[in-house]
């Protein structure tokens, strides 16, 4: 561990990435996430790494599928209008199996929509990315400094699976200053070699990177695969935290900036004489389920809280499953909730005090 | 040096889906045979597109990534931009490569990237069913232009390669024909020079390949080439449009 520096969201990810062996960089300019393709154009010739400014998101995605392909630990980040377009080149590199990482910086949407932060792309990371029976691993920090150690994460999880990584962030996770601190630096030649990569075939059988499978049975028994995986990151890969679980009767779900607005708002509530506490997923996908399925058995009401109309909530619902009711608070459009709405909400399920 | 008869070794031996009277097949056989004339077979790797060559992957006995539609250029920059010295090459028809990957092709070839596109231009979409491209000659009925392509709706017929010329990254551009022996001759060695353009970290170097597309032209093998030499030849004249000095 080195010493705490102060860095911005966007930066200290792309400085984790670098730390992370990570030095290959494809993506197009796009506000609230430009800090992070700037700083690795900074120091990318300092290690000898490639930052490419691509034409496009569409070409940015296809480069990181190539790039990805060769072997190589490799990034881009965008925020939303530019995911949608890089849902092409995801769905290839989820369906060839290759490892890859990908921020976005969430804004409000649909269309062009606003640059402000938002949570509003939940269902696009978690379920509807793009065509294909595939799911990505979805890390949601809360902090600038969790923003740090998932990304340096995020390449691990995306080898270990060969399964593309996304790490979603907003504005204000984003352009935040806080102190940071990075685990010791990879260097990309340690990382072990990846066989299957295209690399030239020399002394051996050529390597195919492919997505296509023409006989419905092979695409079938791919997709069965690819499902195991995304089956095994259930058993071992959620991860969340929990605040106040023990003594609660309201849980409030809340992940990245809505979780840290809300741990306010839990403190003021519980000066009041409410007894809220709080289950925030840092990963989407794998969705935390489990405990939320258990924590209903003992309090009375959960209340997911996003920037977005209401997404995650029907994931919280899934997972209570009917046993308590789940209330939804949310802001949107590039509007962020306050602590206070929130303590309104929480007092409108808890009743008088 | 390879004997010139020989099967390459750059071609795996599965047979080819190609149709009857397709010539994808002899251009495999002649992008193989520079390879293995290159001896670079072990440190080349191919970017299949979508279209009739999508399985080009299971033919080419090299390393292979088969790309989404039109973006191979962009694949094959990751690819390049991880392993600059090996040798990348992208192979693509005219509906992947004129018309949904234009914008791929224009920027790689910009930036001069280092890699070679084969670009197969048969005037029609084979593999969806003979659909009309950009590349629909002037009149042509294709399933999507029934009446002949009429050009105040559709457009005209695009030159991609002449287009490729304006920029500074391309450095050699050339079209060629493999509907006879003399011409498969003349094709190979451009392909050849293509490839060397490349090893010699020149820049970006494209060669197009005229080729025939007999089921979805509606013709008999024998009639393509002919229509391929009497109608595509004119609206796409074959030849050297960029070529820079000093490269055999
Ligand atoms: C994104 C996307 N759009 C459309 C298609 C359908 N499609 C497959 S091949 C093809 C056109 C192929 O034509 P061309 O590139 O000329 O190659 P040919 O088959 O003639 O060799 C199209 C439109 C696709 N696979 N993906
Ligand atoms: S459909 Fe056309 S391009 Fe495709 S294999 Fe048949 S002849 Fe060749």
């Amino acid at each position: 561990m080195g010493e705490k520096v102060l860095m911005k969201g966007n930066e200290a990810i792309a400085e984790a990435a670098i730390r992370a062996g990570c030095r290959y960089f494809f993506g197009y300019p796009i506000t609230p996430q430009s800090e992070l393709p700037a700083y690795l154009a900074r120091k990318f010739p300092e290690v000898g790494g490639t930052f490419l400014q691509a034409e496009s998101e569409v070409a940015a995605s296809n480069m990181i599928y190539g790039a990805a392909g060769a072997g190589a630990r490799v990034l881009t980040s965008s925020s939303s209008p530019g995911i949608s377009l890089k849902a092409e080149g995801i769905s290839y590199i989820a369906g060839a199996e290759l490892p890859a990482v990908i921020i976005n910086i969430m804004r409000g949407g649909p269309g062009l929509g606003s640059i402000q932060p938002s949570q509003a792309d939940y269902f696009q990371a978690t379920k509807g990315m793009a065509h294909g029976d595939f799911s990505l691993t979805v890390l949601a920090p809360s902090t600038v400094q969790e923003a740090v150690d998932l990304t340096m994460e995020a390449f691990e999880i995306a080898d270990r699976y060969r399964n593309p990584v996304l790490l979603v962030g907003d504005g204000i996770i984003g352009q935040m200053m806080e102190p940071v601190e990075f685990k010791e630096a990879i260097d990309p030649d340690e990382l072990p070699k990846k066989e299957w990569a295209t690399d030239g075939a020399k002394g051996r059988e050529p390597n195919v990177i492919n997505s296509l499978a023409l006989e419905p049975e092979d695409l079938e028994d791919h997709n069965m695969k690819l499902k195991a995986k995304y089956d095994k990151m259930k058993e071992e890969e959620v991860r969340y935290e929990e605040l106040y679980t023990d003594d609660a009767d309201i849980i409030i779900v809340a992940y990245g900036t809505t979780a840290r607005i809300s741990s306010r708002a839990i403190e003021m509530a519980r000066k009041e004489g409410y007894k809220v506490g709080m289950i925030r997923p840092i990963t989407l996908f794998p969705f935390p389920t489990d405990i939320i399925n258990e924590t209903a058995d003992r309090v009375d009401d959960f209340l997911a809280v996003e920037m977005s109309t209401g997404q995650m909530v029907e994931d919280v619902r899934l997972a209570v499953n009917g046993k308590k009711p789940v209330h939804f608070y949310g802001r949107t459009g590039g509007v962020v909730p306050s602590p206070e709405e929130i303590v309104n909400k929480i007092k409108e399920i808890g009743g008088e005090k | 040096m390879k004997e010139v008869a020989g099967y390459p070794d750059a071609l795996t031996d599965k047979q080819f889906h190609y149709c009857p009277g397709c010539t994808h097949g002899i251009i495999h056989r002649i992008v193989a045979e520079v390879i293995d004339e290159l001896d670079i077979r072990e440190e080349t790797i191919g970017v299949a597109p979508v279209g009739c060559s999508v399985l080009a992957y299971e033919y080419f006995n090299v390393d292979m990534h088969e790309a989404s539609h039109g973006r191979a250029p962009a694949v094959a920059t990751g690819i390049k931009r991880v392993h600059p010295d090996k040798f990348v090459f992208t192979y693509q028809g005219d509906g992947d490569l004129a018309s949904i990957g234009t914008a791929e092709i224009v920027h790689a070839a910009n930036r001069g990237e280092l890699i070679s596109t084969i670009f197969v231009n048969n005037a029609i979409y084979g593999m969806t069913g003979g659909q009309m491209a950009p590349t629909s000659l002037e009149g042509q009925k294709t399933t999507t232009s029934p009446f002949g392509r009429d050009v105040r709706e559709a457009g005209h017929p695009i030159r991609m390669s002449e287009m490729l010329t304006q920029l500074d990254g391309a450095v050699y551009i050339t079209r060629v024909s493999v509907h006879d022996p003399q011409h498969i001759k003349q094709a190979k060695k451009a392909i050849k020079k293509a490839f060397k353009i490349q090893l010699e970290g020149k820049g970006f170097a494209l060669v197009e390949v005229l080729s025939t597309c007999p089921t979805n032209w509606g013709m008999k093998p024998s009639d393509s080439i002919e229509w391929l030499k009497n109608n595509m030849m004119e609206t796409y004249p074959l030849g050297d449009l960029k070529t820079p000095e000093g490269v055999e």
